[in-house]
């Protein structure tokens, strides 16, 4: 096969060397941390509360829940055009679809963590005398935090892909910029490369996150 | 063979003829399914009562009713004659399923039950102990729930529900989810936590050797729509032991409940 298909792996590992050398690897890899962190954070410090209204209350689950449900079946990609005339082709665009792309779903699967909460257990709060919001942080909250984090760590996979999606379309730096710039060139080499990094640093975010929710969950684990 | 609850107060001396609870007339439904109807009974300080029934009579929709989970469609429930209106730490609740906070240990879902009590963090430590040696859990205070037996949690949630001393213990089928030999066990246990603390105790039950063995009267429901069959007051001498049994006078109460359970409604 032509090496412009699919290059060898010495010439992956020499690409890799040149841009860590030339620094531009850790330019394009800062800038897209950059963006999934700041445009993460964003979705989950709005879903998180969003969500465990949802999950806690019937009469904003009924007015909030069929628009969320609506809006996460529209397709992010198709908006990316829009998102540019909206926010430009900085770092508040990256942002925007990234948010798209994670805060639905989160609110979706935070509400349905919440959810889960044992009927027992709030009855359990009840007979304790304790009042709604004491139930809701020291039950309902504790008792999905892990789903709630699991939540986070599936999302935080899924806003890898979306910020790759946001940096191809328009971008002047990043992992996905520099996968447009090899496409433009024909460097297949440079484009395996970047696509290879990209998969450790999604697998290792949620290695990392899996490990930090064991540490946290510790309970969890059955020993039967 | 059915006793009205009335009659069973006579029998009682004056200082406790004064009803603990008392639940008139209590009836509930959920859509068209009546779970209970007309439900009376009376509960006296420091009574162990047990209500046996079918499944799906209504025992359970009447223990939530008396711990203020769930409201009645008509009838009163009233604690020292005072209307119950939702649930109060005067009612303590030992629930059927498993109800330890799996994220606390053992003595920290005990603890759990006394956070907003005005005691001091060592307060709060040596009660949860005391009471968790109480049900023979002593050695176990760090213990999560995951790592504790279904009879070991059970009896975890039997300190909680002490810990902050209701007067009254309201129990849905507390040992339903564990072995005959850890049932004998707990009944004992049960038997002997209630006599040292004295309290007003209502425990629902399929086990009819189980409500025997711990109560002083058995009632017996009907099937739905549930209402007081029977109320029968246990004639045996405490300390029961499990040899009993096989005495006579249990066959002979033993075999009238049974009968009663199963009896089609009149
Ligand atoms: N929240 C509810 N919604 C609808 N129906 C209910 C509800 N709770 C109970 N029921 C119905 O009411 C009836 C009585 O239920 P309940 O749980 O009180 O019975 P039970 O005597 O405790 O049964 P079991 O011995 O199986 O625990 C059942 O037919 C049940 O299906
Ligand atoms: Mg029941």
């Amino acid at each position: 096969m032509s090496p412009l298909f699919l290059p060898s792996p010495v010439a992956v590992g020499e690409r890799f060397v040149t841009q860590l050398q030339n620094g531009e690897l850790l330019t394009d890899a800062s800038a897209s941390v950059y963006r999934i962190a700041a445009g993460f954070l964003l979705a989950t410090v709005m879903a998180v509360p969003i969500g465990i209204l949802i999950g806690t209350s019937t009469r904003i689950e009924a007015a909030l829940e069929p628009l969320i449900d609506f809006v996460r079946y529209m397709p992010v990609v198709a908006f990316v055009p829009l998102t540019i005339l909206w926010a430009g082709i900085d770092d508040g665009q990256k942002f925007l679809i990234i948010w798209m792309g994670t805060f639905f779903q989160q609110v979706l699967l935070i509400a349905d963590a919440v959810r889960q909460t044992p009927r027992s257990l709030i009855d359990l709060g009840e007979t304790l005398g304790l009042g709604n919001g004491q139930i809701l942080t020291r039950i309902v909250l504790r008792s999905s935090a892990p789903r709630i984090w699991d939540a986070l760590r599936i999302t935080l996979g899924w806003a890898w892909t979306w910020l790759v999606v946001a940096e191809l379309v328009a971008a002047s730096s990043g992992l996905g910029y520099r996968i447009t710039l090899g496409q433009r060139y024909f460097q297949t080499d440079t484009i395996i490369t970047y696509v290879l990094i990209l998969g450790v640093l999604g697998l290792v975010t949620d290695q990392f996150m899996r490990a930090w929710g064991r540490r946290m969950f510790r309970y969890e684990r059955t020993s039967r | 063979m059915s006793v009205d609850s009335r009659e069973a107060s006579v029998v009682r001396t004056a200082e406790t003829a004064v009803p603990k609870v008392s639940i008139r007339d209590l009836s509930k439904s959920f859509g068209d399914v009546h779970a209970l109807e007309g439900v009376s009974l009376d509960l006296f300080a420091n009574e162990f009562v047990s209500v046996v029934g079918t499944s799906g009579c209504g025992k359970s929709t009447l223990l939530s009713i008396i711990a203020g989970l769930t409201e009645q469609d008509a009838g009163s429930v009233t604690v020292d004659g005072v209307p119950v209106t939702g649930p109060g730490r005067d009612r303590g609740v030992v629930f059927q399923g498993f109800t330890l906070l799996p994220w606390l240990t053992a003595q920290q879902n005990v603890q759990f039950a006394l956070q907003d009590e005005p005691l001091s963090r060592a307060e709060r430590a040596s009660t949860a102990q005391q009471f968790l040696a109480l049900v023979g859990l002593a050695g176990f205070e760090n213990a999560f729930p995951r790592e504790l037996s279904g009879g070991m949690q059970q009896r975890v949630a039997i300190a909680r529900s002490l810990s902050y001393k209701p007067q009254i213990l309201l129990m849905d089928e507390p040992f339903g989810a564990l072995d005959a030999l850890t049932r004998r066990e707990m009944q004992t246990l049960l038997t002997r936590v209630w006599e040292q603390h004295k309290l007003t105790v209502l425990m629902i039950t399929h086990d009819i050797e189980e409500a025997i063995i711990t109560s002083d009267r058995v009632l017996v429901m009907s099937r739905r729509p549930g209402r007081i069959r029977a109320d029968l007051t246990v004639p045996l001498a405490r300390p029961r032991l499990a040899a009993m049994s096989a005495e006579p006078q249990f066959r002979a109460l033993y075999s009238s409940i049974l009968e009663l359970v199963h009896e089609p409604a009149a």
